[in-house]
């Protein structure tokens, strides 16, 4: 939008007159195309927007009218949807399937912010023998596809008899296994200027302090966007939970969700909707207050949505 | 603890070879080692081990009760004869051969627009971007299979334009380009990526091609596509990588089974099935490695082709 104003200041500045009844037709062009270009933008923000607004909606529509039904205005709204959904499924509350999505997801946060930070800071910042090799193998966890690892680490797991517990689901957060938050620490520990640990190495700071003093501070807006995207792919995912939880009292709402498709009839889409709904409630809320820090990570370093 | 705190003065350093340099830099490693200590831990237990037990277990009968028997080529020569198997690697390839190049378009396209100088381009950016944050959830496949199914809002709005059309999560011809539109909506993330590599394409080309007389087409083919191949073959790249590992939305539009017909038999899908509900961990480890291999040899072919086609200004890379 800047260009678009610095332009037209641009062909203001250089007609000096000679061409007074340029000026507005050329503003006049610039503003049909404008226009258009909203126009062409909009709808298709309306199509891409359908979905999520068609199921907000829908989940205040009584089920008989929900299949069917593509207006965006509920005849009669109610929240007795939400009602059933809230009573939860299998003698199990939906306020506990939220709260153990959550307990999974602050640790996941917790751990892989802690664990990629430490690993970023040694390849940004620490000269050891190998950490080339080691950085290369890095990176290339990025590209392997994780179904050769599930299998062995279900069986790993199985016999240290984890499975039904959380360990599974977290231990890869604590041991930075996540190779795109540790590349995304490094890529903005490259950017913080050297003079500033090497003045606090001259006055005797270990790489400990540097650490904890210099460089954690200064990566918050990094840590921020882990800290959202740990929280996003761990309240959203699905196999991994599938996987090692086998007692519904320890399900995290994705699992809840699929069960709810399973024991509620095929048509009993109102309750389903409105689960679905409340599922999708935090990671909506952190995109409309961190929605800055998500799309300016994703241009940086291309994370996967 | 000590380790982490043997932060040795920068005058030592400079001066190489002599003992104390060496002991400083033997040091400095001891302390990268030390920091780099969880993520070592992990890469072996979770990842190098892990790697190497599955292409173990992809050459045996194991069903995670009785030891596993080693059986050589058997799971691999068994593939070829699982008319599952095949059907599972067809749906895969279709999915990733045809709605990757749509979304990536799809993504292509939107940013070019957005790249108008836009007035609030940054909303537009956000509001685009937020299907691929939701998009792989549980949630979303479920409404999608509400919106597609018999008589949903999507056979509506066909019908009403003249396509009559019933009901597509039932129809094993009409599941798979369900599945590349819900792949299409989540255009978003590679979009942002295509934009910001848009923001990198210095102005004066365009300006000096315009004064030469070329059209937009001409613009778009000589200047923006080879100034964004990076970006383009970066988005190819990942979005390959991610198409492979489709699940969550597979699994719930199909109730887990990948049907009807088999036509969501998602290569995912059936190693999950085969690991994890037949308990044939062989089997399905035999699946994982030949799944590797394929991505692996994808992604060195098109390592190996981007030289014709990547281009990168500036450095000589």
């Amino acid at each position: 939008m800047s260009t678009a104003t610095s332009t037209t200041t641009a062909a203001a500045l250089t007609d000096d007159g000679s061409g007074t009844s340029r000026r507005p037709r050329r503003q006049q062009g610039a503003l049909k195309r404008s226009v258009l270009l909203h126009a062409l933008s909009l709808a298709i923000l309306a199509v891409a927007l359908y979905p999520v607004l068609w199921m907000l909606v829908s989940s205040l529509k009584p089920t008989g009218e929900i299949v069917g039904d593509a207006s965006l205005v509920p005849s009669n709204a109610s929240f007795d949807n939400y009602r059933t959904a809230l009573a939860g499924i299998g003698g199990v509350s939906a306020w506990t399937f939220a709260w153990n999505s959550l307990v999974l997801a602050v640790l996941s946060v917790i751990g892989t912010v802690l664990s990629s930070a430490v690993t970023a800071y040694a390849f940004a910042r620490i000269q050891f023998a190998g950490r080339k090799v080691w950085f290369a193998l890095m990176i290339g966890t990025l590209l392997l596809p994780f179904h050769v690892l599930i299998i062995p680490q279900y069986i790993v797991f199985q016999k240290l008899g984890l499975v039904g517990t959380y360990v599974p689901l977290l231990v890869g957060k604590f041991l930075a296994a996540e190779a795109f938050f540790v590349f995304l620490m490094v890529q903005f520990m490259r950017n913080v200027p050297r003079e500033l640990d090497e003045a606090a190495r001259i006055d005797g700071c270990g790489h400990g302090r540097i650490f904890a003093r210099i460089m954690l501070p200064l990566m918050r807006p990094a840590i921020i966007t882990a800290s959202i995207f740990a929280f996003i792919w761990s309240w959203n995912d699905f196999l991994g939970p599938l996987l090692y939880l086998n007692d519904p009292q320890k399900y995290p709402l994705p699992l809840a969700l699929r069960l709810f498709v399973d024991q509620t009839s095929v048509s009993d889409y109102g309750a389903m909707i409105a689960m679905s709904v409340l599922a999708l409630l935090p990671v909506m809320l952190f995109f409309l207050v961190f929605q800055r820090f998500l799309v300016d990570g994703v241009a940086t370093q291309g994370l996967k949505g | 603890m000590s380790a982490l705190q043997t932060g040795q003065p920068r005058d030592v350093l400079s001066a190489p070879a002599s003992p104390d340099y060496r002991r400083a830099r033997r040091a400095e490693s001891r302390t990268g080692y030390a920091f780099l200590a969880p993520w070592l831990i992990g890469f072996f237990v979770l990842t190098a081990g892990p790697m190497l037990a599955s292409l173990y277990l992809a050459f045996t009968d194991y069903n995670l009760f009785r030891a596993p028997e080693w059986i050589g080529l058997e799971n691999f020569r068994q593939l070829f004869d699982d008319p599952r198997y095949l059907q599972s690697v067809k749906v895969t390839l279709v999915y990733v051969l045809v709605g990757t190049p749509i979304k990536l378009a799809a993504a292509l396209a939107v940013a070019l627009l957005l790249n108008n100088a836009l007035r609030g381009q940054g909303f537009y950016r956000s509001a685009f971007y937020a299907p691929s944050l939701i998009g792989a959830s549980v949630s979303i496949a479920i409404v999608w299979k509400a919106m597609f199914s018999d008589g949903g809002v999507v056979d509506l709005g066909l019908t009403n334009l003249g396509f009559p059309s019933e009901g597509w999560v039932g129809d094993p011809g009409k599941t798979m380009p369900m599945m590349i539109l819900l792949a299409t909506w989540q255009f978003g993330a590679p979009m942002v990526i295509f934009l910001a590599g848009l923001k990198q394409v210095p102005r004066e080309l365009y300006e000096a091609a315009a004064v030469d007389g070329a059209g937009s087409m001409r613009r778009f083919w000589s200047i923006t596509v080879p100034m964004l191949s990076p970006v383009i073959f970066f988005n190819l790249l990942l979005e390959t990588i991610n198409a492979f590992q489709v699940f969550a939305s597979a699994y719930i539009i199909s109730g887990g089974q990948g049907g009807p017909a088999g036509s969501t038999l998602f290569y995912t899908l059936y190693l999950y099935i085969r690991g994890f509900s037949d308990f044939r961990m062989g089997y399905a480890s035999a699946m994982a490695w030949a799944l590797a291999l394929v991505i692996g040899l994808i992604t060195l072919v098109m390592f190996r082709t981007s030289n014709a086609w990547v281009h990168y200004s500036g450095e000589s890379k």
